[in-house]
């Protein structure tokens, strides 16, 4: 039923990580422990979502991008942008320039990802409508809030909607409109903007899907610098103007929050920042909270415009996305654009079902989980329980875990090596190579560089 | 193993924390996301009566390899008629417990119908034990 592994975009780089522990102060799924003074990640925890990228000082963990050059394997290169790339630029500089300075650093097309919003929106109305079994219904559209339920919402998993995000239908669209033009599918290159680390992981190993239509991912900061580098040397200006369709209201604001849920009927409720997701979903799990149709839940604060990879402040972003929006909602024709394609996409909009891949258990096996529970208890008791972290774990009952599951010793906690001191039990050599141990010998005065 | 949570009477903020407590403890021990979803749903229907109803009370918690049993034990008015309550839309609860979403006179068939066996002693004037238990599969 669980799938083993996970791709992680997020990658922690050992050289650089001096083992300071704000990311593992911060990860919302006790992801991050410190031994030998580095960061490692439990990799069936982490949910993508970004928080240790922001949290870390020294930029240790970075997100793992495809070579930029990698653009040119191919004769068609299609960016896909996401609208709050856009929302990144001061108000000055037209969208013309930003697609100027796009086809410059080396693409041949751009689509908006939120081009095929409009369509997405109509079928996810009829989904709300007619899945009253699994109310309330969660949004695929997030993929940290996908892995976040799975690993640890596993009873939650049945409510997710089994439609595919913009992104997905986007990237089919492109990929159809070019080969019906008659150009080999396999020249072309669809390479996304990403602005988080989430979106990346489920691209290379996507969930409900059995492969991912797009080819590569570029970050959002690395493009952004490249076209604002073009811009910036008045390049762009020469060009001529390029006409550019704007989206529609609804997916103008579809990234930001409560762009979901302020189309669906019914009581719906748009919730973003993970750990008031995380809140928000106990209750749901408890059915404390009832009657509820539709839940838009995102992982970053002001959703899409608070991406890890957007280069300006989330709130002056959200901001211009919605300036930007057209007063009035222009619907395409039938014959234009991505309604042309309109069957074909609909018929592909469907995602399998999403299995549980629950993280907490301390045991496959219910009687050894018993055990690993009863020992883990055992040992929070004789914890102090500060959650000091100085163990190398987030907090004391994760501690208490670990030692259970035979990541950790007691011997690792500060006030035990303290109370053994005094008693004799533990020598003040053998406890600085403890500690030692856990935060590397290089913090220690004797060997202080 | 057992799980002993304490219930305090009349504080709606807290009703559901014994539940997710004990929910916590289910993960960990790798019982199925869809029953460990019965058993709270029952337990804290149970939570809240106490919450709204008694003088206060616990939730004892019992786990084995078999099935999980949880006893919701209050002291407070007790249930004259427990088959008038098991009726759905019965209440007793005031405007104000409604007024919190509460009271829907839906909590008792709710535990029906989320659990294997449930019990329900009570004696009018001293208190009510409510008995869920919850099968679990054996593999």
């Amino acid at each position: 039923m669980d799938s083993k592994h996970f791709h992680h975009a997020l990658k922690i780089s050992e050289e650089i990580c001096i083992g300071c522990s704000h990311c593992m102060n911060v990860c919302p799924t006790e992801a991050i422990r410190v031994r030998n003074g580095k960061a490692i990640l439990y990799e069936n925890r982490c949910v993508d979502c970004g928080e240790c990228f922001k949290a870390c000082p020294v930029r240790a963990i970075f997100i793992d991008q495809d070579d930029f050059k990698r653009i040119q394997s191919f004769n068609y290169r299609i960016a896909l942008v996401p609208a709050v790339f856009f929302g990144q630029f001061p108000e000055e500089i037209s969208h013309s320039q930003i697609y100027n300075a796009i086809l410059a650093n080396g693409f041949t097309h751009i689509y908006e990802v939120e081009t095929s919003v409009d369509l997405l929106a109509n079928e996810v109305k009829a989904y709300v409508k007619s899945h009253p079994e699994s109310k309330p219904l969660i949004s695929s559209f997030c993929p940290a809030i996908i892995r976040l339920v799975q690993v640890k919402f596993p009873a939650l998993t049945d409510n997710i909607i089994l439609l595919k995000p913009p992104l997905d239908i986007t990237a089919l669209y492109c990929r159809k409109e070019l080969t019906d033009q008659g150009i080999n599918p396999a020249e072309i290159g669809v390479f996304y903007i990403t602005p988080c680390a989430a979106k990346i992981a489920a691209i290379k190993s996507p969930v409900g899907e059995d492969y991912s239509m797009i080819t590569g991912v570029i970050n959002m900061d690395t493009l952004y610098n490249k076209v604002y580098k073009y811009i910036r040397n008045d390049r762009s200006t020469r060009q001529p103007e390029i006409p550019v369709r704007p989206l529609s209201r609804t997916a103008q604001q579809w990234t930001l929050t409560h762009g979901e849920a302020n189309h669906i009927p019914g009581r719906s409720l748009a919730i973003d920042e993970i750990h008031n997701v995380i809140e928000f979903l106990e209750k749901i799990e408890n059915d404390e909270i009832g009657d509820i149709d539709f839940l838009e839940l995102r992982a970053c604060d002001e959703s899409c415009a608070g991406g890890v990879l957007l280069s300006a402040n989330r709130f002056l972003v959200a901001e211009r996305l919605r300036r930007y929006t057209p007063a009035t909602d222009t619907t395409a024709a039938p014959e234009e654009g991505i309604n042309r394609y309109k069957d074909y996409l609909l018929k592909r909009m469907k995602i399998h079902s999403i299995n549980p891949r629950s993280m907490m258990k301390l045991d496959e096996n219910m009687e050894e989980a018993m055990r690993k529970m009863d020992k883990s208890s055992q040992m929070l008791r004789c914890l102090p329980l500060t959650d000091c972290g100085a163990c190398g774990s987030p907090n004391c009952q994760a501690f208490a875990n670990d030692i259970a599951l035979g990541e950790a010793e007691i011997r690792q906690c500060i006030f035990i090596q303290k109370n053994r001191e005094q008693t004799g039990e533990l020598s003040p050599d053998e406890s600085l190579e403890l500690l030692k141990g856990i935060w590397g010998s290089d913090k220690f005065f004797s060997n202080r560089k | 193993m057992r799980f002993e949570y304490q219930i305090e009477a009349g504080n709606f903020t807290n009703a559901g924390d014994a539940s997710s407590g004990f929910k916590k403890i289910l993960k960990q021990l790798n019982v199925d996301p869809q029953i460990i979803k019965r058993i709270v749903v029952s337990m804290y229907e149970g939570e809240v009566n106490i919450v709204a109803h008694s003088n206060g009370g616990k939730a004892i918690c019992d786990v084995d390899t078999s099935r999980v049993l949880i006893q919701l034990v209050d002291i407070g008015p007790g249930i004259p008629d427990i088959e008038k309550a098991m009726q759905a839309g019965f209440s007793t609860a005031s405007a104000k417990v409604r007024e919190m979403g509460f009271g829907a006179g839906m909590g008792l068939q709710n535990i029906k119908n989320n659990s294997d066996i449930l019990n329900i002693q009570s004696e009018v004037g001293v208190g009510t034990c409510v008995e869920i238990i919850v099968n679990l599969p054996q593999s």
